[in-house]
């Protein structure tokens, strides 16, 4: 840890060097700051209690290339796979760090659908108005990530406009001779009365060890409506530390999916601030991982506003050694009166070496609120799993269609139906069943 | 068809059933009556398989090949069908998807075509009709919040689209009201041929007004204590289980 640490600090003067005339620009101090607040908090260790169950340390310990100069070109063809193939989009594509033009369909037309770094070039109001203000402070890997912010989605939908197709954000890596680290960083601003849809990916197409360290920012405004999808099916080569945080004004709507598959290492920590009266947030995870991975979800609802309302709902099937972290936290400020939140953490073990520790963390200051929660562990239903055979169907398939079923509900949400179907496929591969339909 | 001989089982170490022996023949109908507590839906559970019953003595056999080392649904494969007495409720899974599985992984295992959906679709269709079912029940979730009348009208559904050789029938009586109860029977009547056969568990005489066994058993405390014909079910109605349970040595 304390090499990697080492190696950030000789990055970030490099990185400075690097940005010359724009290291004058206001988005720069923003990265001083942050890259202080690592400097002296360091990395969070088992110590801190919101690390309590996730071990960062073997996840550090690779030398990873911190600044990325290579693009190494892709062609189409080769990564299809990872895209929504089906469904006419925006794309926002890059490679090791860099904007692909090449694979990327952008619009600035009704509404920006760019890069963070043309945003940095262009837009010194949104730099100041938005950039780093959702993120709290205190998180340290985030504030690796603004330090080192360079380039990422910039999305902006101007006010009353509707984004007639999804948005899909690709991250690639592709360094074949060393690990790396990347710091992708997203801005996502949904104005007044606006809509938009957006998928987000993070890929390794190497063999390398890859730590993706991203965070991203959204902004709802009032009324808008904004449905947000992490695909987290990377190599087992691949780690991922992503922090996302969103501030919603007055009638908002935000629902944020995370579907994690793959990777050895993810930790997400999603925020919510409820910030306008009459918000709407929903947080839906599906995590099906099996021998050597790890998942943690760290949420956050902060009902700030009266009358809002947070829906929660994380599943999880862990089979093999695997082992997973649930930790939702629900504050409710005192004049927050007639909130409405409700969190359910539901998990499957499939073997006794599988693991999961969950903690719902309520703290409720107000009197006139409706909060529930639930968690459940536990194996497969022996009942159903005999009454699924005695129908003739063989016990492998009849514990896949229990778990398919199990999880089905987080999918039932997601708005677009190409990705819906992307994902019954990924889930159905994970589980190691072809049933042919989809639930 | 299906030959049971001193057939002993029990679970945890307790012994519920203690020395059955039946034999059941292709186009017959035969009812298990007993008490409660006697070991009725022990002797389903036990023939379709259910792996918390170890078995420590006797046989199973059925068409001349022993039952005991089969799987639950390699019996299902074989033609075994057991409809619950409780039927269990599977969230996110729908009627239709479940038949689906159910038929073609059967098909499967008889090394037969999946069945084409057209197929399948009118022959539902088909089915239901038989069984007074309205069709938006294909697209729910199996059992989910079914009443308990509509649970027992979807096993029988799944019987009629199975087609088993021996379907054993546990409590299926139990939750139906009268139209319903005449709904069921009529449909298993329907089905019923000479080469097929039915096994009815039932506490109650009831059900046996409609379907007529060849066959009445009595259980008690693991045993079948008594045989006859359909005249046994109506004194059983009459008299209750007292005398018999009197004819018993202490």
């Amino acid at each position: 840890m304390e090499a990697l640490k080492d190696k950030l600090e000789s990055s970030f003067i490099v990185f400075e060097n690097e940005l010359d005339d724009d290291a004058k620009k206001p988005v720069h101090k923003i990265r001083q700051q942050a890259f202080k607040h690592f400097e002296k908090a360091g990395f969070p260790t088992k110590k801190d209690e919101e690390w309590k169950y996730t071990n960062l340390k073997p996840i550090l310990k690779n030398d990873f290339r911190i600044l990325n100069k290579s693009e190494n070109a892709i062609d189409f063809k080769d990564v299809k796979r990872f895209f929504l193939s089906d469904v006419d989009s925006y794309k926002l594509v890059f490679i090791d760090g860099v904007f692909s033009s090449w694979l990327s369909e952008t619009t600035h037309d009704k509404f920006d659908i760019c890069t963070l770094s043309s945003m940095l070039n262009r837009y010194e109001d949104v730099t100041k108005k938005y950039f780093n203000k959702a993120l709290p402070q205190a998180e340290t890997m985030a504030s690796i990530n603004t330090a080192f912010a360079r380039e990422g989605a910039f999305i902006r939908i101007k006010k009353n406009q509707t984004v007639d197709k999804p948005v899909q954000v690709v991250f690639f890596t592709t360094a074949h001779d060393y690990d790396i680290m990347t710091q992708p960083r997203n801005l996502v601003v949904v104005e007044e009365n606006a809509e938009v849809k957006i998928v987000e990916r993070h890929q390794s197409l190497s063999e390398k060890a890859v730590l993706t360290n991203t965070a991203t920012e959204i902004f709802a405004e009032k009324n808008s409506r904004l449905f947000y999808y992490k695909v987290q099916n990377d190599n087992m080569e691949a780690s991922m530390i992503d922090s996302t945080s969103v501030k919603q004004a007055e009638g908002s709507n935000v629902r944020v999916g995370t579907f994690s598959f793959g990777n050895r290492f993810i930790r997400n920590n999603l925020n919510f601030f409820l910030e306008g009266e009459h918000t709407e947030s929903h947080m839906d995870g599906i995590t099906v991982i099996d021998e050597g991975q790890f998942v943690d979800h760290h949420t956050l609802a902060d009902h700030q506003k009266p009358n809002c309302e947070s829906h929660e709902l994380y599943k999880g099937i862990y089979d093999g050694n695997s082992s997973g972290v649930f930790n939702g936290k629900v504050m409710v400020h005192p004049h927050a009166q007639k909130t409405n939140a409700f969190q359910q953490n539901n998990n499957i073990l499939l073997t006794d070496k599988a693991s999961i520790d969950t903690k719902p963390q309520l703290e409720i200051y107000a009197d006139d609120v409706q909060c529930s929660h639930g968690c459940t562990i536990g194996q497969l239903n022996e009942d159903a799993m005999f009454y699924m055979q005695a129908r003739g169907i063989p016990e492998k398939e009849a514990k896949a269609l229990l778990l398919y079923a199990f999880a089905n509900d987080g999918l039932r949400n997601v708005a677009i139906p190409e990705l819906r179907k992307k994902l019954n496929k990924q889930i159905a591969t994970k589980l190691n069943v072809d049933l042919d339909f989809e639930l | 068809m299906l030959k049971i001989s001193n057939l002993h089982a029990g679970i945890d170490g307790t012994e519920i059933l203690k020395g059955i022996d039946l034999e059941i023949k292709a186009g017959e109908v035969h009812a298990i009556m007993g008490p409660n507590g006697s070991g009725k839906s022990t002797l389903s559970s036990v023939v379709a398989g259910r792996e918390d019953y170890e078995v420590t003595q006797g046989h199973i056999d059925f068409e001349g090949e022993d039952l005991m080392d089969l799987a639950p649904e390699e019996r299902a494969h074989k033609g075994v069908f057991l409809s619950f007495q409780y039927p269990i409720e599977i969230p996110g899974v729908t009627v239709t998807n479940f038949l689906k599985t159910s038929i073609n992984e059967t098909r499967k295992a008889q090394g037969l075509e999946p069945m084409p959906a057209n197929v399948m679709l009118k022959k539902m269709r088909e089915k239901m009709s038989l069984l007074e079912m309205d069709k938006g029940f294909l697209s729910r979730s199996l059992n989910e919040g079914f009443s308990g009348g509509e649970k027992k009208r979807n096993e029988i559904f799944q019987m009629a689209m199975l087609e088993p050789k021996l379907a054993i029938l546990d409590e299926t009586d139990s939750g139906l009201d009268i139209d319903a109860l005449r709904i069921v029977a009529n449909g298993v009547n329907k089905l019923k041929n000479k080469n097929n056969a039915v096994l009815l568990i039932t506490h109650y005489q009831r059900l046996l007004d409609y379907i007529v066994p060849d066959f009445v058993h009595v259980l008690y405390k693991g045993k079948i204590v008594k045989s006859g014909d359909k005249n046994l079910a109506l004194e059983l109605e009459e008299r209750g289980y007292d005398w018999i349970k009197e004819e018993q040595p202490a």
